[in-house]
């Protein structure tokens, strides 16, 4: 196990491009929605934020399907910021496709782009690209297979049932360290995890709905993997959502309908009762939301690194339909108050 | 009937956390997966220690009571005729987004339930721990304590085998509630006011009338 003092964790931000308003609640067009996105990472990178992870979607809550092309708005624009994506859905790409458009990225940005693949939690992607939902683990798994011989960047032979073969194909362009940086997000399916072990790649978990220590042997399970393996044991990372202001009563105020909003018109195609206050106390106080005040937000987020071990937090911002200026403070607040008091914390 | 062994069909999320409340209650529990148990080893051992990890036939024949928490879609894997004369607990739920197209699987008109019953042919069927999400099921089992619980809804037309489930779900930790017969189980399918339902018994017997 690492040594704990000596670990870095690392920051970052994730959205999915949900619809901010403007002051008066008149909801952006998607596309001002997605130049929103650019313009908070910009900010973030600015204040020394680590990461920011942009996810794919295909519908109408949220402005990004292709989160690459952000993702290299956001390069030319930037300095230092890790480029992610939270997550790829490869079930319904194209390894080869995929490995094109970041190794683009990975050049625009003087190698700071990562693929977090996935399978996603949404399924809009499988009728529009032609595939059959009932395949999902096979075509995860063979694609992750291809993705995996592919970022060796050598020629690659390959035959599946997931795409048409390849017989020694090279992929371009090559990425100036040799490997992307590739890791797999993963909802809590143990069979993921292991997977992820499996091929080498670094793990993070979306943890979005429970107490985050039921993940504690999720990471154990990795690590315990990888090892069996003989594969390194890369840094684990987790995904949850957030809301910070200046006090807790104002993040819960303002957080409680974005995500009633954003849980009904999720839970409205997959049979849900309603969102109630009582879901989001329960998260709020001792799940997976990590809302309130800097202090309180920090004091949660230290003890979930802590009780988990994992060396990267990703908070997911501005879910539903806030305001700009609101998300733009609580990315300042993210990064002037919570991340150094969480630092702090873990020193203590 | 005194249960003493717990056999758990799918060692995905809900089947893991299933084997987590019932090996915390004392329960022997074989877990099987979708294949070789050699798949789930490492799991079983890391997540649910103390658990056999077995075939699906094993599971059947082993255990006093067997789980279905499989997807509802695969559930003519369910190896019918190993668990003749079983008690089973339908933990499943119709999920489009992986099973497809409704009337692809179940018959129009009856729960979810009923087609599961139908096609393992079995008459001891009680459906339970469905409405749960996994998390909370995770997170809200007490156990040792009958303050505050949080309620279980139980459907299944034998009332021995009903009594049998109430036994588990309450060592589980969770209070049940016995709502009718299989057939109104649909109560808590997907799409329904009781599905997702995480709360406790007199607030869930609510919902199941509305």
């Amino acid at each position: 196990m690492t040594n704990k003092s000596s670990r870095t964790i690392h920051f970052g931000i994730d959205t999915f491009g949900d619809i901010p308003t403007d002051d008066d609640g008149k909801h952006f067009t998607h596309a001002a929605a997605i130049r929103q996105v650019v313009k908070e990472a910009v900010l973030a990178d600015k204040l020394g934020i680590d990461i920011i992870g942009v996810g794919e979607h295909h519908r109408p809550d949220f402005s990004i399907s292709s989160p690459e092309t952000v993702l290299a708005g956001i390069a030319t624009k930037t300095k230092r910021i890790k480029l992610a994506s939270a997550v790829t859905v490869l079930s319904s790409d194209d390894p080869v496709r995929v490995y094109e458009r970041f190794a683009t990225l990975d050049a625009l940005s003087n190698g700071r782009a990562q693929v977090i693949l996935g399978r996603g939690s949404f399924t809009e992607s499988f009728p529009l690209f032609g595939y059959d939902l009932r395949d999902y683990e096979t075509l995860f798994e063979e694609k992750v297979n291809l993705f995996s011989e592919l970022i060796k960047e050598e020629p690659v032979s390959w035959e599946g049932t997931a795409r048409a073969p390849l017989t020694d194909a090279d992929v371009y362009p090559k990425t100036e360290s040799g490997r992307l940086d590739v890791a797999i997000g993963v909802g809590g399916s143990p069979e993921s995890v292991i997977r992820t072990a499996r091929y080498g790649f670094s793990l993070v978990l979306a943890i979005i709905g429970g107490s985050p220590d039921r993940f504690k042997p999720y990471v154990d399970l990795y690590r315990q993997a990888a090892e069996e393996f003989g594969n390194p044991v890369l840094p684990v990372g987790m995904h949850s959502p957030g809301f910070i202001a200046e006090t807790d009563e104002e993040a819960k105020e303002r957080a409680w309908p974005a995500y009633k909003l954003l849980w009904d018109s999720v839970g409205k195609t997959r049979g849900w009762r309603p969102y109630s206050y009582e879901q989001f106390r329960y998260e709020v106080d001792s799940g997976s939301l990590y809302v309130g005040s800097p202090e309180t937000v920090a004091k949660k987020m230290a003890a979930a690194i802590k009780t988990l071990d994992v060396e990267r937090f990703d908070m997911v911002y501005g879910a539903g339909n806030i305001p700009a200026s609101v998300r733009e403070k609580m990315i300042e607040l993210y990064a002037r108050e919570v991340i150094p008091r969480v630092r702090e914390l873990l020193a203590e | 009937m005194d249960v003493r062994s717990i056999g758990i069909l799918g060692a995905g999320k809900v089947g893991i956390v299933l084997a987590q409340l019932a090996l915390r209650a004392g329960y022997e529990v074989y877990i099987a997966g979708s294949g070789d148990p050699s798949k789930i080893a490492l799991t079983v051992r890391v997540l649910t220690p103390g658990a056999h990890a077995v075939t699906k036939e094993e599971a059947a024949l082993k255990a006093d009571v067997v789980i279905l928490a499989l997807p509802l879609g695969k559930f003519r894997t369910i190896p019918r005729h190993e668990l003749e004369g079983k008690l089973v607990i339908d933990a499943m739920n119709y999920w489009w987004e992986v099973d497809g197209p409704r009337d692809e699987i179940i018959p129009e008109d009856i729960s979810s339930s009923e087609a599961v019953r139908e096609f393992i042919g079995i008459r001891r069927l009680v459906k339970a721990l469905s409405h749960m999400g996994y998390h909370e099921l995770h997170d809200e089992a007490r156990p040792d304590i009958e303050k505050d619980r949080k309620a279980i809804a139980i459907a299944g037309d034998e009332s021995d085998d009903i009594a049998i489930v109430e036994g588990i779900v309450d060592r589980l930790g969770f209070d049940p509630l016995v709502i009718g017969g299989l057939r109104e189980g649909v109560r808590l399918e997907p799409g329904h006011s009781a599905f997702g339902a995480s709360i406790s018994k007199d607030e869930l017997a609510r919902l199941v009338t509305e």
